[in-house]
């Protein structure tokens, strides 16, 4: 990386304002950012949700969301103020001049047109070749991002390919018109770790062969690092700080960045006993026909944690849905607490039920919207303890204490809420019950890293004060470090293995386990590099 | 439905061995479930018996006028489906192009008078609606007659004239509900991700809805259609009713009157297998539209 300075500026974006709608009052979402980008760099942008960095990204293109405006600053790009062109004229640069690549591939994708049309349709508007020139280019493009089937791959529709290929499919999207900065909104974010390598992999060498200049955003630093020339840090729609990556990650000079690093170093040391809370045994489960387990035994040693990992579609959620019932196994037993327990949600006891307690991955769609928080932690405690009036009242408190929230919360809705809060109080839903063992299913995965570690400790407090049992499924390695006392590796409805932390996490590695392991992104800007080389060799 | 058409025919004077005698003679006095059967393995080959009225009432009469059920529809039968096909012709291409374009210019002034003037016209019950056309366009204006009195005979030409105020009317009741579905339909899905990337790669207005949302809103766009087609053939009873025209939901309501069961019958079951095939016929450009559904993983 040479200095800047003899490079040509391509984007200066000048002390952004960006003022956003939302609760019948306007927000400020960006306080004056400054942004500058050189053709053929790459600028990592990362921060938390809400730090406007997405806000930032579309802005690059003088675009803001619906009940978005930019009140001032300047968005110079090749000379021209994106900020004072019309709606017409930014449309001949969008698409082709800047390209997006969005962070749901499988949402961003025109579900009712075949993959080449779309791929080519920016390119083809601007008719800057002929169809013909740009489906063949387009071909190329597939290959080069080695995706398979090149040849035929863009007659199919969305849903007939992955979720890694569509997001290879729109960064060639992006590509085909040669545009001269493209905009990476988390594009890897919701993939798994496995196709994640595979996708920063092939968009790394494509934005190098053709030398164009990207803005990267992304929460997740160990990706940004692998990718960005320099990165800028943002919070609260301003600026942190800024420099070159390798500067940045080995001597961050702002808190809040220090803090952005850290949180990946929470360790909990490892324990277990022989004493299982729960053990299920060659278990078998099928949606319909299709069969997802196959001959799962695991077992959970009581008042620890069991992480479950996998990418999706490795079967862990379907095996949390055995345990509580709500899909009976077709073979093989369930033992908790040294009883069997019926395969049928329906058959079993209302106290095995109070017993197995679960927390979703998705706060806002587990509680009711309609409902305020002393009403949703409320109803457990009365469905299983016949607790009313005062002394319900004081046990939801009691508990609201618990998640380190207070009585100032309970008429408040769902809505009301920020995300770590949600959860915390799903959480405390769950201890409502007075559970031996809690499901939690990707619980941290829909929450920034900062809010996930305070969950984190939060449950970790939790198990040292009350003793209860998890089981944690993930696919979060890092949240797996943090949490764990041992881990089960579960791959295509199989269980790869099972075993102690330090005994999973260190080699020697089953196959999967290894590639799984090794595909998890460090904070090393060389990781990837290395990794594929290691990988080719 | 209190008395039948023996009691019906005969009048509160009739005596009770007459009425007797009438309800043996029409098979009346059997057993209904029986009766059902016949009917339904009459109907499944093609018979669907002969009408009540005008038969004669002396046994061996030369000069019994009864007529088939199937002779007595099929030409009320076209001149419905004559009604209900030129109303959604005009009103149908008139319904979407309102609905994409107040979707292209939404909030717009011209938005809100189409949404709240079909609002308007959704609201207005058929005969309402019908009379003030009748009292603008036949009465203050006399542009088009009041009585869309057609028979065998009537060119096409004059037909288009007569029945233009029933088209009309037809048209402004059905129009409105098919306008705001397309429009809600194409705003709902204006708020996709794969809309926000449309523009993002530079399409304009225009093409993002007519390329982009347009093709994902089909399904209850025809959802929609399909319910007022069935709605404007059969809804076509009270239309019929006030321009006199004689349609099958005219003859319907006298069978009714007359309690001549065999025309009921074969009427509601015209209704009904209405219904059900356009419901299909929706389901179906739903499934042909969704790439998803035509095309397996």
């Amino acid at each position: 990386m040479t200095s800047n300075n003899k490079k040509e500026l391509l984007l200066k974006m000048k002390n952004i304002h960006i003022d956003g709608f939302s609760d019948e009052r306007w927000h400020k979402i960006l306080k004056g950012v400054d942004l500058n980008l050189y053709r053929g760099e790459i600028l990592g942008l990362i921060g938390e949700s809400g730090a406007g960095k997405s806000t930032m990204g579309k802005a690059a293109m003088g675009y803001t969301q619906p009940g978005c405006k930019i009140i001032k600053g300047e968005i110079i790009f090749n000379g021209k103020d994106l900020a004072k062109l019309t709606e017409f004229e930014k449309r001949k640069i969008w698409g082709t001049k800047i390209s997006y690549v969005a962070q749901s591939a499988a949402a961003s994708f025109n579900p009712a047109h075949r993959l080449m049309e779309q791929t080519i349709s920016a390119a083809n508007r601007a008719k800057i070749n002929p169809t013909d020139v740009l489906r063949k280019d387009a071909v190329q493009l597939y290959e080069s991002l080695q995706l398979p089937d090149a040849e035929n791959i863009g007659e199919r529709y969305p849903h007939q390919v992955s979720g890694g290929q569509l997001q290879r499919i729109m960064t060639a999207m992006a590509m085909s018109p040669r545009p001269e900065l493209i905009i990476f909104d988390e594009p890897t974010t919701a993939l798994d770790v496995t196709t994640q390598v595979e996708v920063l992999s092939a968009m790394r060498s494509i934005v190098d062969k053709f030398n164009t200049a990207a803005i990267y955003i992304t929460h997740d630093l160990a990706v940004v690092a692998q990718m960005a020339d320099r990165i800028k840090v943002l919070r609260y729609g301003e600026e942190v700080e800024e420099s070159e990556t390798r500067e940045m990650l080995s001597n961050p000079k702002e808190e809040y960045t220090k803090s952005l690093w850290s949180v990946r170093s929470l360790i909990k040391p490892e324990e277990t006993n022989d004493d299982y809370m729960l053990s299920i045994k060659n278990i078998d489960a099928a949606y319909g026909s299709s069969k997802v387990l196959h001959d799962v035994s695991v077992n959970i040693p009581r008042g620890k944690t069991v992480a479950i990992v996998g990418e999706s579609g490795s079967g862990k959620s379907t095996t949390a849905r055995v345990i509580t019932g709500l899909l009976p196994q077709t073979k093989g037993e369930i033992i908790f607490d040294g009883k069997k327990l019926s395969p049928k949600l329906e058959q079993r006891s209302k106290e095995e039920l109070r017993r197995i307690q679960i927390i979703f991955q998705m706060p806002d769609t587990a509680m009711n919207p309609k409902q305020t928080v002393d009403e949703i932690i409320g109803r457990p405690i009365e469905f299983y303890h016949g607790v009313k009036g005062k002394e319900r009242e004081t046990k939801v408190i009691e508990l609201l204490k618990m998640i380190e929230l207070d009585e100032t919360f309970l008429d408040r809705l769902p809505s009301e809420l920020s995300g770590g809060q949600k959860q915390r109080i799903c959480i405390a839903r769950a201890l409502a019950a007075n559970p031996d063992l809690i499901i939690c299913d990707e619980v941290t995965s829909a929450l920034d890293q900062i809010v996930q570690e305070g969950i984190l400790k939060l449950l970790q407090k939790l198990q040292k004060d009350l003793g209860v049992t998890y089981i944690f499924i993930t696919h979060d390695i890092a949240t797996v470090k943090a949490i764990s006392d041992e881990i089960v590796v579960m791959y295509q409805g199989k269980v790869v293995e099972q075993g102690l932390k330090s005994k999973i996490l260190n080699p020697p590695h089953p196959d999967y386990t290894e590639l799984l392991l090794s595909s998890v992104p460090e904070m090393d800007p060389d990781w990837l590099t290395n990794l594929l080389n290691k990988r080719s060799s | 439905m209190p008395g039948d058409f023996a009691t019906e025919i005969l009048g509160q004077s009739a005596t009770k061995s007459s009425v007797e005698a009438l309800r043996s003679e029409l098979g009346l006095d059997k057993h209904p479930i029986p009766r059902y059967f016949e009917w339904l393995s009459n109907v499944f080959q093609g018979d669907f018996g002969s009408s009540f009225s005008g038969r004669s009432k002396v046994q061996g009469d030369q000069g019994d006028r009864s007529r088939l059920v199937v002779e007595l529809i099929i030409p009320r039968l076209k001149n419905t489906l004559f009604l209900t096909g030129v109303s959604a012709l005009v009103a149908i291409p008139l319904a979407l192009l309102l609905g994409i374009s107040a979707a292209l210019y939404r909030n717009s002034v011209y938005d809100r008078s189409a949404t709240g003037f079909s609002l308007v016209t959704v609201s207005s019950p058929e005969f309402f609606t019908g009379y003030i056309f009748i009292l603008l366009l036949a009465t203050l204006f006399p542009v088009f007659p009041t009585i869309a009195n057609v028979n065998e005979d009537t060119s096409l030409i004059d037909r288009f004239y007569l029945t233009a105020l029933p088209v009309f009317t037809l048209t402004l009741v059905t129009m409105g509900h098919m306008m705001r579905m397309t429009r809600s339909a194409i705003i709902n899905i204006l708020s996709s991700e794969y809309i926000e990337m449309a523009k993002l790669s530079g399409a304009s207005r225009y093409e993002v809805i007519v390329k982009h949302a347009l093709p994902n809103a089909w399904a209850p766009i025809a959802q929609v259609i399909t319910i007022n087609l069935a709605y404007m053939l059969i809804g076509s009873v009270v239309v019929e009713f006030v321009f006199n025209y004689q349609g099958i939901g005219r003859l319907m309501v006298g069978s009714v009157y007359n309690r001549d069961i065999p025309v009921v019958q074969a009427c509601a079951l015209i209704f009904a297998s209405t219904y059900v095939i356009l419901n299909l016929l929706a389901d179906l450009i739903g499934i042909i539209s969704n790439p998803r559904l035509l095309y397996p993983k």
